[in-house]
């Protein structure tokens, strides 16, 4: 698999024009890699591409993953952040959830990462979910907080269509999850990150000055990336297009010099309304003035006229020309964008 | 005229008058196995898939009897219960009819009511025995029903099956020799019966009719008496499989006429041709047929409202008893307030729209027409909700009523009483056709069948019972106005005129089908039912607390996008009442409660 992403490297060479200013390891477990095969992946994309000099360089770790020893290769490798699945500080959260790491893995890897040197880390937590109370996801937060974590990403538990998960819930084997739950701890979340001095730069992602994501920034940036891998999806300004999942085929697919992929061309309102959902959801919003210069002025009046109603209610203010959701508003991000889609 | 067999088939649903149709024109090589379609006298797909004959048709069989020519023309008469006007004036267009009865299920009410039709209209009854050959057939037990019925003797009674082709040339005969010959006078002024019309897009309309005296031949100017119209008779001719143009269609005969009429409702059925040059009075028995049940037809996107009207006209062309005009409704825009048949027939038409014409369409609660006293003593007809005036204004309303009849099996007599009394039903008569049949007359307000009555009755008789009505006139009635109102505005679209006894229960029902089928807003939504200011009925559907998935990184958003892209599409065809989002079902589920 790993030189079969190579390969692909080699073979998307021309896709990325500009300098790359960020690299992500995640999807899956990259922090399996052996040394080796980090090395031989980051090797290659530095051989394709031109590469920053100052590039924020993250990979995905579980916690149970974590090892000194693995930091220090990572660290030597280059790997300047970790994003780091927590989930949740109690065991009972991480049973239910089924993660492989302990309560105690979770405190412990931060602070081994830190200590090997690795400042700039995210977290991922999870609320909504049964077994989280109240009182369970202010500690997490406050742990995080307390851990001096710079970045974090909060998830609502979501129940995928066909997952074992919803299974259970339709026969009734398991709690649904309680959408005001859900909305509640949300809503608690935003303030907490609030008080410590967190900006809250996108629905599920907080940061303390100067440590957002460059990497997902990009993604909200509407600047062009390369996914390598199966699954990995692409974007050019134009088109988005999807590496085959199947690795079998993906693998068959690259032998043959060949890329699996699909593309999609994006028309006009599509990108438009690509630009609105994704948008909406950080905290600089929908700017009406680069609305006007990329696409037209009537798209403008036209997104004026459907935030009306929402700038009555308290769910959007109108701040430097941008349309940008407050607190109560992002907790309705996608109806209220689905809504503004021309 | 001493040749000529005028006849048609009394027959339930599925009792096989189509496939006996279909050997009968075999049999006479009327056509060849080739042309063969099954059933061919159904045309339409729809009646093909509904198993019943929406308009009826004619068609002429020439057949050798002891040496001997004949004409035998078939008139197919319509097989449900909405259009009885239009079966009566094709039965009084023969002079005979076979008896169809399944040899499994037995005499059915629409048998007996279409029977008594043709009694009246003094037709000679062949009673045939279908289906013989089918596992369950029950011969002596359905004869015995038979003979109670018409007073025949057993051996009149002919047995067949369309099936398998049993018994064919034994009914051809007892045609011949039982049916007699048409009589009238040949030389004298034209008179023929209009039994049917359809639309031809070619042709115009085509009518059908029956020649009772005189002739007509091609050329005439002749005139329709009840409109007092002169056409001149472009073609005229007979139907064979297809038509057959003559210089002359005689006296006894069946024909068609071509006159370049261009719309349905210039031809009415029952109303008699006869010549501008030398008149002959009406045939009795014409009657103006008079929708029965109405509701709102509405395009499901507001700006297809011209669409639908150009469709709603061309469906108008061959189905004159369509009645509509324009009806604006606040929650649904422009649309159209129909007048039909009955509830059967308003299903019809709205499939037609759907199948032929590509029509998403949205229908509203159906309701009778109802007769408004003001306290001035006015009278004013309501067809439509919105127009029954203020309840301090009125002295009183009237609905219609009609006479229902069931046949069942006494296992279900139970059932059918709770059912039509539940109903506001009286019982009129109880009787035993046979042993293990029953008939049931009930006196009852068509509005209560308008509703639920049809799939109550399937369900509480196993499908076990067979159901007729016919009008009986205007009653005394209780009857209120009930809104249903979302957030406080009132949802003119789903507004109700019904008895005041079953408001309270008709409102809740409505309410619970209508909080399943709203979807959740950020607010929360009160559907109450309501008559005048009085709440009799409330539900809430609880805000939304959010609407907002969590990732949204570079492998999400293509994904992301078509999923909202297809709720925006959603909630475009939502309809707004208020502040709250509307989906179509909603407005059907009127329709659909239990």
């Amino acid at each position: 698999m790993v030189s079969a992403i190579c390969t692909e490297a080699a073979l998307q060479q021309s896709y990325i024009q500009e300098p790359v200013d960020t690299i992500y390891f995640g999807g899956g477990t990259p922090s399996l890699l052996s040394p080796a095969e980090l090395e031989q992946i980051l090797q290659q994309v530095f051989k394709q591409f031109t590469v920053n000099t100052d590039a924020e360089i993250t990979l995905e770790a579980n916690p149970d993953d974590i090892s000194t020893e693995k930091l220090t290769y990572w660290k030597n490798a280059g790997i300047n952040r970790l994003s780091i699945g927590i989930q949740s500080f109690f065991a009972e959260d991480l049973q239910w959830m089924n993660r492989a790491h302990t309560a105690d893995q979770a405190k412990a890897c931060i602070q081994l990462a830190q200590q090997a040197g690795f400042n700039n880390i995210t977290i991922d937590l999870i609320y909504g979910t049964p077994t989280l109370t109240d009182e369970k996801w202010q500690q997490n937060v406050a742990t995080a907080v307390s851990l001096n974590i710079p970045h974090i990403s909060c998830y609502a538990l979501t129940v995928e269509p066909k997952t074992a998960l919803d299974k259970m819930i339709t026969l009734h084997k398991m709690e649904n999850v309680n959408s005001e739950t859900q909305s509640r701890q949300f809503t608690q979340l935003m303030q907490w990150a609030d008080d410590a001095g967190f900006e809250h730069y996108e629905i599920s992602n907080f940061a303390k000055p100067g440590f957002r994501s460059r990497h997902n920034s990009s993604y909200w940036q509407g600047k062009h990336y390369l996914g390598l891998g199966p699954s990995a999806h692409s974007f050019n300004g134009i088109s988005r297009q999807w590496n085959i999942a199947n690795n079998a085929l993906y693998l068959k697919s690259i032998e043959g010099n060949v890329l699996p992929v699909e593309v999609e061309t994006l028309t006009n309102t599509q990108q438009l309304n690509e630009y609105i959902m994704i948008r909406l959801r950080t905290m600089e919003g929908l700017s009406l003035n680069e609305i006007a210069a990329r696409w037209d002025i009537n798209a403008v009046h036209k997104l004026r006229a459907g935030a009306e109603k929402y700038l009555k209610n308290d769910m959007m203010v109108l701040n430097n020309n941008s349309l940008i959701l407050t607190r109560n508003g992002r907790l309705f991000a996608d109806g209220i964008a689905a809504d503004l889609f021309c | 005229m001493k040749h000529i067999r005028n006849f048609c088939i009394i027959a339930h649903i599925d009792h096989g008058k189509s496939t006996l149709a279909d050997r009968l024109l075999e049999h006479t090589k009327t056509i060849g196995e080739r042309d063969m379609m099954n059933q061919v006298l159904d045309d339409m797909d729809l009646e093909r898939e509904k198993g019943i004959t929406i308009k009826s048709h004619a068609i002429q069989i020439n057949y050798k009897h002891k040496g001997q020519e004949y004409v035998l023309n078939l008139i197919d008469t319509p097989g449900h219960v909405d259009f009885s006007y239009e079966v009566s004036r094709a039965l009084a267009a023969c002079e005979g009819a076979l008896l169809l009865v399944d040899a499994s299920q037995g005499i059915q009410a629409q048998t007996i009511s279409n029977l008594y039709l043709a009694i009246d209209n003094n037709l000679e009854i062949i009673p045939v025995i279908n289906k013989i050959d089918m596992e369950g057939a029950m011969i002596p037990e359905v004869t015995d029903q038979i003979v109670e019925l018409i007073g025949c003797k057993p051996e009149e009674i002919l047995l067949a099956s369309g099936k398998s082709g049993i018994g064919i040339e034994e009914i051809l005969t007892a045609i011949i020799e039982r049916i007699p010959s048409p009589k009238g006078d040949e030389t004298g002024p034209l008179q023929a019966l209009i039994f049917d019309s359809v639309f031809n897009s070619f042709r115009g309309i085509l009518v059908y009719y029956r020649i009772l005296n005189g002739s007509l031949k091609k050329g005439d100017k002749i005139q329709f008496v009840s409109t007092g119209q002169e056409y001149f008779a472009d073609e005229v001719g007979v139907l064979k499989l297809t038509m057959t143009p003559k210089q002359e269609v005689k006296c006894g005969d069946v024909g068609y006429i071509i006159t370049g009429i261009k719309v349905a409702k210039e031809v009415k059925v029952g109303d008699t041709i006869t010549l501008a040059n030398n008149p002959a009075p009406m045939i009795k028995g014409f009657e103006e047929v008079k929708p029965m049940v109405f509701a709102g037809i509405f395009p499901v996107n507001t700006d297809e409202f011209e669409e639908l009207r150009d469709c709603m006209e061309k469906l108008q062309l061959n189905d004159a008893s369509l009645t509509f005009e324009l009806e604006t409704s606040q929650a649904l825009g422009f649309g159209f307030r129909c007048g039909f048949l009955g509830l059967l027939h308003m299903e019809i038409i709205q499939e037609r729209l759907e199948r032929e014409f590509n029509q998403t369409v949205i229908t509203t609660v159906p309701n009778v027409s109802f007769i408004a006293y003001s306290s001035k003593g006015d009278k004013l007809t309501v067809n439509n909700p919105t127009e029954m005036p203020d309840p301090t204004k009125l002295s009183r309303i009237e609905e219609p009523f009609i006479r229902a009849q069931i046949i069942t099996l006494p296992d279900y007599i139970g059932n059918i009483m709770t059912l039509c009394l539940g109903k506001r039903g009286i019982l009129i008569n109880q009787s035993y056709l046979t042993p293990t049949r029953v008939e049931l007359v009930f006196e009852m307000p068509l509005t209560e069948i308008v509703f639920d009555f049809y799939d109550k009755l399937k369900s509480q008789t196993r499908g076990y019972a067979s159901f007729d009505y016919s009008p009986i006139g205007y009653r005394d009635a209780d009857i209120v106005k009930m809104d249903i109102l979302l957030n406080n505005e009132k949802v003119d679209a789903l507004s109700a005129l019904i008895h005041r006894g079953r408001a309270a229960d008709f409102g809740r029902k409505l309410c619970e089908k209508l909080k399943e089928l709203l979807p959740k807003q950020q607010f929360q939504i009160a559907i109450q039912a309501a008559i005048g200011a009085k709440v009799i009925a409330r539900e809430n559907i609880s805000a939304m607390r959010k609407d907002v998935t969590a990732k949204c990184y570079g492998g999400d958003i293509s994904r992301k996008r078509k999923l909202l892209e297809k709720q925006k599409e959603g909630k475009k065809r939502m309809r707004q009442i208020g502040n709250v989002e509307v989906p179509q079902e909603a407005f059907l589920a009127v329709l659909k409660l239990d």
